[in-house]
């Protein structure tokens, strides 16, 4: 039998290594960005010269020959659905037995007037790092639109070469309609003290041009005229799907998919960015472009396919940033703006730079999510916690099991019960300390 | 607008006032070396010392000072593949050749380094109460070198407690017990011992010919400290230690090639080839190295129970052959002279039989081990671009396996650097048995889904 994958980011790689293990099937994986497999997450380490775009691959060369996965360096123009095939711009074409598209994102656009001009760019491909790369040079400003994840990584890799950045953010405050609001204050100031000029509840209006069609300049909602020679779009991404437009192929925001991850087309499914859930597990969104997702979902496929019928369970929610020095970890329900029935511990450090929320249910007391920014905790550990509905005060009396952070390093769990302590009229006390030990025994137990 | 980014620097050609002072006085101290080193230490050794020592160290300091104390505490390797220096460039390959020609002077020439010699007279004669030689020339280097650089060490990693405390670890023994110390023994007219260095990695640790042991009383007390502690180091207290902590007890806290490794050697530490090849040559290169240095004390011991009758014609050049290749043009010459092409660790992981040795306890027999943080990897590489040893860590966090390595220094690089959190050293007795074993990131298996723990 012979899977193709289109696709060479994390979802399909990882499909094509389970799919190995598996079987002994013929893979081949399509991609016209880049002749290996690389690291999306690690764009930005590459332009601020922290690594080499080779160290971002995290197989050598020779791995894909001796797994025996071919791979197809071209773009596929047009799947012909009914014949398996699949037609490539180079003007070859390749059969298949079954599809696996993993073709992920692309950066929105909205339409704003100049958005195609010489010097606007996203960050979501190799060529889009290459292309910053080339309008760094004498670079004067950037101006960054959009303030999320990927915009606030693009002010970094600007910062770091001094190039001045306007950071224009639409919402009040950073990331919140993700982040609540004290976290979210914490990132503000932080930008602010990496002298990133942040502008909150500003939009880009129009892109203005110079002579020979290049960025001069953005105008904002405010009317304000901001001279820059780059503009970032990073208003986020959106699955990467219009070749596959008015094919019989079932698609919504992205490709839809069942929990098997299968299309409406027999034999072909799809992962990753490009995927979307029809039904999503309950607290789930359909279409979730980050890279913990694609990768479970690239092993399920792979189970799917060699023949153990394996429905897509991410489990419990669990992310991770990093806002220029910040680093930022959570696992489990933490919205941007607190519910009803929730109640929350938030401790912050005095330097600003670190903060702990535990939430939890008003009623029945148990926990329902850590957020964690400058503290590291550990996955395993919450993620048991979460999945048995432990008590919150249960969770905090055993809270220094969750600590990852280095060893010699401050510990603030104790400081993070008095918070409770003060708030609940409780009197209970930290009994374990940072450290692996009896954490075995409390991952092995059931219960 | 807020301009005032603009005087942070970010590569040679951008450096704020305060850096380009700096350097301009380590210059000077690099300056008056050379000229010393011409023949001029001589006629003036105290000028020279000083101009010297203090334009390392004040340049240095005010470098590194200037470099990261007014920057948000975090990781700061902006640039570091864009910089000459730290990327292999002209700068890099120039500092190689200076340094490895300066080993091969220490070396086989002494007599061409004379001036370098002569000018650490009176530092000697103060420490030591007696004139220099290329030895205690290069025990000043070294620990300068130690200290400067591990000043500048703690500034970069100033929000990281783990990496502070080894580092004035590694400072203090190298200034304490592998500068001073010696140096105090030899103005009491007794052997100049190295406490930090002991078998395999001092090859003349346990050696018969080493007058102490036939008659340590003739050596005094010391005699007896010296052999005891000979045998007690390596038999006794490294696998203890070994067990509990994993090697990093003595590669990045004590030991003075790691020292050096460590300090001078930070900038360099992402030049360490990952390679699968490379791991394959270590693995070959580092146990031939602890084969031969215990065949050779082995035969060493025959040969003097035997009074040279049982295999005397081959020891010798057994012996001579193993301090040249090994204990002076690889632990010396490559070792460092290469710091700024092959990485700082060149030496310790593939030459030094004592992380040989250290490395099987680890692999086998400890509870160390670098914890993955479940799912949370994103496969960037920072760990392993900036793992000094060439492990390529991510290959194991992007599984959610735990890293147990026979070479692993347990620097702590690999967390400090990581962005998402994901790397922990850790110890613990439960499961020394099992640590590879769990491999926690998948939710799936053939069985359904489940976490395997
Ligand atoms: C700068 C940046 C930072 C990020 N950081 C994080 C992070 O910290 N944490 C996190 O969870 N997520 C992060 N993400 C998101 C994460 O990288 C993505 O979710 C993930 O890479 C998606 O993987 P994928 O395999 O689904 O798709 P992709 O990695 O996008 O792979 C799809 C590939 O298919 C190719 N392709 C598409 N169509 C065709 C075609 N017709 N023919 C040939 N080839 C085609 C594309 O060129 C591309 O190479 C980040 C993303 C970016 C851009
Ligand atoms: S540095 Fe962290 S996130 Fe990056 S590859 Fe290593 S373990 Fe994974």
């Amino acid at each position: 039998m012979h899977i193709a994958i289109i696709g060479n980011g994390i979802s399909g790689v990882t499909a094509a290594r389970f799919i190995r293990k598996l079987s002994d099937h013929k893979i081949t994986i399509i991609s016209a960005e880049t002749e290996y497999f690389f690291s999306r997450t690690a764009l930005m380490y590459i332009y601020m010269g922290h690594m080499r775009f080779k160290d971002t691959q995290p197989y050598e060369p020779w791995f894909w020959e001796k797994n025996r996965i071919d791979l197809v360096k071209d773009y596929v123009n047009n799947i012909d659905f009914n014949a398996k095939k699949l037609e490539f711009q180079s003007g070859s074409a390749l059969s298949y037995d079954k599809l696996i598209l993993a073709t992920g994102s692309d950066s929105n656009k909205f339409g704003w007037p100049g958005q195609d001009l010489d010097g606007v760019h996203g960050l979501y491909s190799y060529q889009d790092l290459e292309a910053m790369e080339r309008c760094s040079k004498g670079l004067k400003r950037a101006v960054i639109v959009g303030g999320g994840l990927i915009g606030i990584e693009m002010a970094e890799m600007f910062h770091s070469r001094n190039i001045p950045v306007t950071f224009l953010v639409r919402e009040n405050s950073y990331w919140s309609n993700v982040l609540p609001k004290e976290e979210s204050n914490i990132i503000n100031k932080h930008i602010k003290e990496n002298h990133i000029d942040l502008r909150l509840e500003t939009e880009l209006k129009e892109i203005l041009p110079d002579a020979n069609g290049k960025v001069r300049a953005v105008i904002t909602n405010k009317g304000e005229e901001i001279a820059c020679g780059f503009v970032g779009l990073t208003a986020g991404v959106h699955p990467n799907i219009s070749f596959l437009k008015n094919t019989t192929l079932e698609t919504h925001r992205g490709i839809l998919v069942d929990n098997f991850l299968k299309t409406n087309i027999k034999d072909v499914y799809a992962i990753g960015d490009c995927a979307q859930i029809r039904t999503p597990k309950p607290g789930r969104r359909p279409v979730e472009a980050i890279w913990y997702t694609g990768r479970m979902m690239g092993e399920t496929v792979a189970y799917n396919i060699c023949g153990h019928p394996t429905e897509y369970d991410p489990g419990i929610w669990f992310n991770s940033a990093k806002f220029f020095d910040i680093e930022y970890q959570v696992y489990g329900y933490v919205p941007a703006e607190m519910p009803d029935e929730m109640e929350t511990i938030y401790w912050a450090h005095p330097d600003g730079r670190k903060s702990i929320r535990l939430n939890f249910d008003k009623k029945e007391k148990h926990i329902l999510g850590f957020n964690l920014m400058g503290v590291r905790y550990r996955h395993e550990v919450c993620e048991k916690w979460l999945r048995e509905k432990t008590s919150i005060e249960t969770v905090l009396q055993n809270l220094g099991m969750a600590n990852f952070d280095p060893e010699f390093y401050e510990e603030y769990e104790s400081e993070v019960i008095d918070i409770y302590n003060k708030k609940t009229n409780s009197n209970i006390a930290l009994k374990r300390k940072r450290g692996l030990k009896g954490i075995f025994s409390f991952l092995k137990s059931n219960g | 607008m807020n301009n005032s980014n603009l005087s942070i620097a970010h590569s040679e050609s951008d450096l704020n006032g305060k850096q380009k002072i700096g350097l301009a006085l380590v210059g000077i101290g690099l300056l008056a070396l050379l000229i010393a080193w011409a023949g001029a230490g001589a006629s003036a050794p105290l000028a020279f010392l000083l101009v010297a020592f203090f334009g390392f160290a004040i340049g240095g300091l005010l470098f590194a000072h200037a470099s990261y104390q007014d920057k948000i505490p975090g990781i700061k390797n902006n640039g570091v593949y864009h910089k000459s220096i730290s990327a292999r460039g002209i700068i890099a390959w120039i500092l190689a050749i200076l340094i490895t020609g300066f080993y091969i002077c220490l070396y086989w020439f002494p007599a061409y380094i004379e001036g370098l010699i002569r000018m650490h007279d009176p530092l000697s004669q103060v420490l030591r109460n007696k004139p220099a030689d290329q030895w205690f020339t290069y025990g000043t280097f070294y620990t300068v070198a130690v200290l400067i650089m591990g000043i500048k060490f703690i500034y970069k990693y100033r929000h990281n407690t783990y990496q502070i405390i080894r580092t004035i670890s590694v400072m203090c023994f190298q200034l304490l017990l592998a500068y001073l110390l010696p140096a105090f023994l030899a103005t009491m007219n007794q052997p100049e011992a190295y406490f930090t260095y002991f078998w395999p990695l001092d090859s003349y640790a346990l050696r018969p010919e080493w007058f102490g042991w036939n008659d340590p009383a003739s050596v005094g007390m010391i005699g007896y400290i010296i052999i005891i502690s000979g045998i007690l180091l390596p038999f006794v207290v490294t696998p203890i230690l070994t067990y509990l902590y994993g090697k990093r007890w003595y590669c990045s806290w004590v030991c003075g090639c790691g020292g050096l490794a460590e300090t001078a050697g930070d900038p360099f530490r992402q030049l360490s080839d990952k390679s699968l090849t490379a791991w394959k040559i270590e693995r070959w290169m580092i146990y031939a190295v602890l084969v031969a240095i215990t065949l050779l004390t082995i035969l060493l011991w025959v040969n003097h129970q035997t009074h040279n009758e049982l295999l005397g014609s081959i020891t010798e050049p057994y012996k001579k052959t193993y301090g040249f290749l090994i204990a002076s043009m690889f632990s010396g010459v490559i070792g460092v002279g290469f710091y700024p092409i092959m990485g700082s660790r060149v030496w310790c992981r593939f030459g030094c039989p004592m992380a040989a040795l250290l490395g099987l306890q680890q692999k086998f027999f400890s509870r160390f081990r670098i914890t993955a943080n479940g799912g949370q990897c994103i496969s960037c590489g920072n760990c392993s671009t900036y793992c000094e040893m060439g492990i390529d860590v991510r290959a194991y966090a992007q599984r959610g396996q735990d890293i147990v390595r026979a070479s692993c220094v347990g620097c702590g690089i690999c967390a400090a650097v990581c962005p998402r959190g994901v790397l922990r050293l850790e110890n613990a007795a439960d499961d020394v048995n099992n640590r590879t074993k769990d491999i926690r990131t998948m939710h799936i298996s053939k069985e359904g889904i489940s976490i395997p723990m």
